[in-house]
């Protein structure tokens, strides 16, 4: 398939090559490219850091044990965000308690029992379910969790943010498992083991580092959503402790109603959260992403 | 993608035990609930939001007005405002993206590109309402003091540059948006220009062409429509992006006039009024909206997919 | 700066002795006689008439609707809280519009508006339901704008016109004429609305209707409106957030005055149906407020108040209600709600002043009281 392009292309070149002038022009273009190229990534570097230190810095400064212990004051005056805090640490793992099996039996299916059409169509669909726009998952759960029941709950929260993450955790687990050599099946099968136990013990162990990967990055970005969240567990100036049926409150939701108050500390308050969600996300994400980086650099 | 047959355990043991059965059973069944999900996502914007397609037609599309004390609603304020933001951040996003996607598989070494791939990588790890709350106490001031104020300054009799400058706005989407999409458009077309095969670069070396005409001559043809395809993913994610835009795009509902005008996104219209909107025509009218998005969205993923799959799978060869 | 910190200091106070009036109250072991309400100086709804208790039993109430009145909300349901320890009421404001939407798909056990439903409302109520209209306080609509020491005085066709966007400098011939010496300056005035459906644009719009035949013909007047020009924000705070700092200069928006004093933001003086410039105060409420009493809806459906007669009478005036059903399901709910609201009709009324609301006039008070006997669960009266 290389022949007829990188033929005529050659010829092309080989043309330009000769002449002399042309030869100085042509380095300076090479320089003045490449210096362009360094530019460029610079400047995707740069709001990484402008978001960074921002956050960092005002959050460090908005940052108490008032922000971490307590619920929300009136007007703004003093109280933090103990109702966000203790609500994100509730909903995101619901959410992952359902979209961790449902994604890794999903991915189960794909790799080892769908026929290839079968296998195709959930592919297919968990990659469009990840470019839809979040905010669409918040309509059609408060459409199904929310209306019928009569009440803005945290439980719908969760589905919203499980559904997000289903189909990472379901493309992962498809990945990784197709990594597995497939002696290591038939061997077990080989023996007698019956397909669940092969699976269960000897297919998702070997790709268990991968399969966690996912799940830890769909947590983090789980962890990350407001849109989902607005039609669905709403927010709530309460600390709610294990109250599914009742709106909770979160990080994000926190920030984004926090942002737009004209109290100075109300405004302090988002930046210390933020600063928190940044952090822990960030964690997260250095953390699984370190494993490969240090692959790829060792290797 | 993968070279193994898709149906690895499929033929073994078919139905032969019980505990296999449900086992397979029950994977099958999670499996086609996310599809599911998925048709019962549209299809409920379909069915509650009929109701707006159906009682203004083409209109509800082309409508220039979303008037809630008429009950008139038209969403092309909110197309408008969606494509808009989202081809700005492009313009911005798409050169300099393209640009670091090449350093980074082309020219820069590897001690130095695989760190910097990882913090670029992290970039689209940050929460959208983190950049939404940046893009309110510092992006939009510092846009509105520097290159609004002296746009509007010396090009403001030209009709798109003129003021006044508020910060928020069409503008200030854009860019936040470019900075949020950069990421995806960076990683995919860094992985596709990586997936040329090296037989082409030699080639061209061979016959003393420098890094750049390398670059130009044999990487990107090659990649061309890969290299589309990330830009158009990097399109499709600005399109649905939700509290950034909200919180920086000034939540007007008409059609801008100018890039410094404030705006709405489809997102945002249903962000900040789904809420609060009455039952009846106008939360249909919403959803409606919302099916709209879907579209959009969708059309642009499945076709970037395409096109990053064929550069992929064919220049990549195995 | 530091009058921002000695204003919340100033809240803050308040809000102790709201605290403390609640402990105090709750102290005195007297289930049958009405508690600090005498005391504090806000007649009862009967003398030596029952006073609703809360269940026993733990209850969360939900609610959400209108922010015009969340820091009164706030300081109401961290002080019910004190007083009665088994009931949380948990409030968010989302809008107007979101308190009428939420009470209509019965998502919350009340909702809250600045706006009475309207008929195409109560019509999309579901079917046999009754929804009751409770007032607590009112407010002022005011003007609020940024630019740094000017002492604003404004009219209503040129309110309308800035909104329009036919007025778009501070120097604009119409606003120098109503401001004769003030130094106005040449800057782009920057518009902010409300993005959400809101009570607060309601009451606005609705001036806007009455003062400007353009207006009226060209946007009119709701909860939510196709503004012609200007920056959407999300709530009245939204709004105070958009109109404030370095940033916003030349700006200008409506608030409910509350989150113009807590906010720090100057209000202009409107002119009223008398012909005087007056700046949005809980007096100028009050006398808009009593002018209205007799012409006081049966149904408690009462428009804002527009262009009161009075010298002292501030233009831009409103009612805000709750929303809840006739006819409760969940009778420890029912209970604590009418709980709730009882408390917030006598004691809760202490409140509102310094916060920048008026309390309701004595008439609308005591039948808005008497509305609380109508609730039922299963047909039986909550509150006989």
């Amino acid at each position: 398939m290389t022949t007829p392009m990188a033929a005529s292309t050659e010829a092309a070149t080989r043309a330009r090559l000769t002449g002399r002038r042309t030869a100085s022009r042509r380095a300076v273009t090479d320089r003045l490219m490449r210096t362009l190229a360094l530019v460029a990534t610079l400047l995707c570097v740069l709001p990484l850091g402008a978001v960074l230190i921002f956050v960092t810095i005002n959050g460090i400064g908005a940052l108490n044990i008032d922000l971490l212990t307590k619920a929300p004051r009136a007007l703004g005056n003093g109280g933090g965000a103990l109702n966000a805090i203790a609500g994100t640490l509730q909903m995101v793992p619901l959410a992952a308690l359902i979209a961790v099996p449902v994604g890794v039996a999903g991915g189960v299916y794909v790799s080892e029992f769908a026929g290839a059409r079968a296998g195709r169509v959930v592919r297919f669909a968990a990659d469009v379910l990840v470019g839809v726009p979040s905010i669409l998952i918040g309509l059609f759960v408060f459409t199904f969790l929310v209306l019928p029941f009569k009440q803005f709950n945290a439980f719908a929260g969760s589905v919203s943010l499980a559904l997000i993450m289903v189909p990472v955790i379901l493309r992962t687990t498809e990945e990784m498992l197709g990594l597995v050599p497939r002696s290591l099946r038939e061997g077990a099968l080989a023996l007698g083991i019956p397909v669940w136990r092969t699976v269960l013990s000897v297919v998702i162990p070997t790709g268990l580092g991968g399969i966690l990967t996912g799940v830890m990055l769909a947590v983090a970005r789980a962890m990350g959503e407001t849109a989902p969240l607005l039609f669905t567990a709403l927010g709530s100036r309460l600390v709610n402790v294990g109250d599914f049926g009742r709106p909770m409150d979160a990080l994000p939701l926190f920030i984004y109603m926090n942002a737009r108050q004209p109290y100075e500390a109300q405004n302090q308050q988002a930046w210390g959260a933020a600063f928190l969600l940044m952090l822990i996300v960030l964690i997260i994400n250095v953390a699984v992403r370190a494993r490969t980086w240090g692959r790829q650099i060792g290797g | 993608m993968t070279a193994f047959s898709p149906s690895r355990l499929a033929r073994r043991g078919s139905g032969s035990r019980l505990p296999d059965r449900l086992f397979r059973g029950s994977s099958r069944v999670l499996a086609w609930a996310l599809v599911v999900s998925l048709i019962g996502l549209g299809a409920m914007l379909l069915v509650n939001g009929w109701g707006a397609f159906a009682t203004f037609g083409p209109a509800f599309v082309i409508g220039t007005d979303w008037d809630p004390v008429k009950n008139i609603y038209g969403a092309l304020p909110f197309i408008v405002g969606t494509l808009l933001s989202s081809a700005i951040a492009l313009v911005i996003a798409a050169p300099i993206g393209l640009l670091t996607a090449i350093f980074l598989a082309e020219l820069a070494p590897r001690r130095v590109a695989i760190p910097l791939t990882f913090t670029i990588e992290l970039l689209a790890a940050i929460p959208s309402v983190v950049f939404g709350l940046w893009g309110v106490f510092v992006l939009s001031p510092f846009l509105q003091s520097t290159i609004e104020a002296w746009a509007v300054d010396t090009l403001g009799w030209i009709p798109i540059f003129a003021g006044p400058p508020f910060g928020v706005g069409l503008f200030a989407a854009g860019v936040i948006l470019s900075i949020m999409i950069l990421p995806t458009i960076v990683s995919i077309a860094r992985e596709v220009i990586g997936s040329i095969p090296n037989s082409q670069r030699e080639a061209m070396y061979a016959l003393g062409a420098t890094r750049w005409e390398v670059v130009t001559r044999a990487v990107l043809p090659a990649a061309r429509s890969g290299i589309a395809g990330a830009i158009i993913l990097g399109f499709g994610r600005a399109l649905g992006e939700t509290m950034a835009v909200t919180m920086v795009i000034g939540n007007a509902q008409s059609i801008p006039q100018s890039l410094f005008d404030q705006a709405q996104t489809i997102a945002s219209q249903i962000a900040t009024t789904f809420n609060e909107a009455q039952v009846g025509i106008q939360t249909s009218s919403l959803i409606a909206l919302g099916l709209v998005l879907l579209v959009i969205t969708l059309g642009l993923n499945v076709g970037a997919r395409v096109l990053v799959g064929r550069t992929v799978t064919g220049a990549g060869g195995r | 700066m530091t009058v921002i910190s000695t204003k919340r200091i100033g809240v803050l106070a308040l809000a102790a002795a709201v605290l403390a009036g609640a402990c105090s109250s709750a102290a005195t072991p007297a289930p049958t006689t009405a508690p600090s309400a005498a005391a504090s100086g806000v007649a009862s709804a009967a003398p030596g008439a029952s006073v609703p208790l809360p269940p026993s039993a733990n209850v969360t109430l939900t609610g959400t609707g209108a922010t015009f009145p969340v820091p009164l909300y706030d300081v109401w349901n961290d002080a019910f809280n004190f007083k009665y320890k088994t009931v949380q009421v948990d409030y968010k404001g989302i809008g107007s519009g979101g308190g009428i939407k939420a009470i209509t798909e019965q998502t919350v056990d009340y909702g809250a508006s600045d706006a009475a439903l309207t008929e195409a409302a109560i019509a999309a109520l579901p079917a046999g339901s009754k929804v009751l209209h409770i007032p607590t306080v009112l407010g002022a609509v005011v003007v609020i704008y940024n630019v740094a020491g000017l002492d604003l005085n404004l009219d209503g066709t040129t309110v309308a016109n800035i909104f329009l966007g036919k007025i778009t400098k501070w120097n604009d011939p119409a606003i120098v004429a109503l401001n004769s010496g003030a130094t106005l300056p040449d800057l782009a005035i920057k518009v902010v609305h409300r993005s959400d459906g809101s009570g607060t644009t309601n009451a606005f719009t609705t001036y806007l209707d009455t003062v400007s035949p353009d207006w009226k013909s060209q946007v009119g007047k709701g909860t939510d409106v196709k503004w012609p020009t200007g920056i959407g924000a999300a709530g009245n705070d939204g709004v105070a957030g958009g109109v404030k700092g370095d940033a916003n200069k030349g700006a200008i928006g409506y608030v409910e005055l509350n989150y113009a004093t807590t906010a720090k933001l100057t209000s202009a003086k409107i002119k009223n149906a008398a012909g005087k410039f007056v700046a949005g105060s809980t007096a100028g409420v009050t006398a808009a407020a009593e002018g209205a009493v007799a012409s006081f809806p049966a149904d408690f459906r009462q428009a804002p108040i527009i262009n009161g007669a009075g010298d002292a009478t501030y233009p831009v005036a409103a009612y805000t209600y709750l929303l809840v059903y006739q006819a409760q399901k969940d009778a420890n709910k029912a209970q604590a709600l009418v709980a709730y609201i009882y408390w917030g009709l006598t004691d809760g009324q202490t409140t509102t002043g310094g916060l920048g609301y008026a309390r309701l006039p004595e008439p609308i008070r005591v039948k808005a009281l008497q509305q609380l006997h109508l609730i039922t669960v299963n047909g039986t009266a909550v509150w006989p």
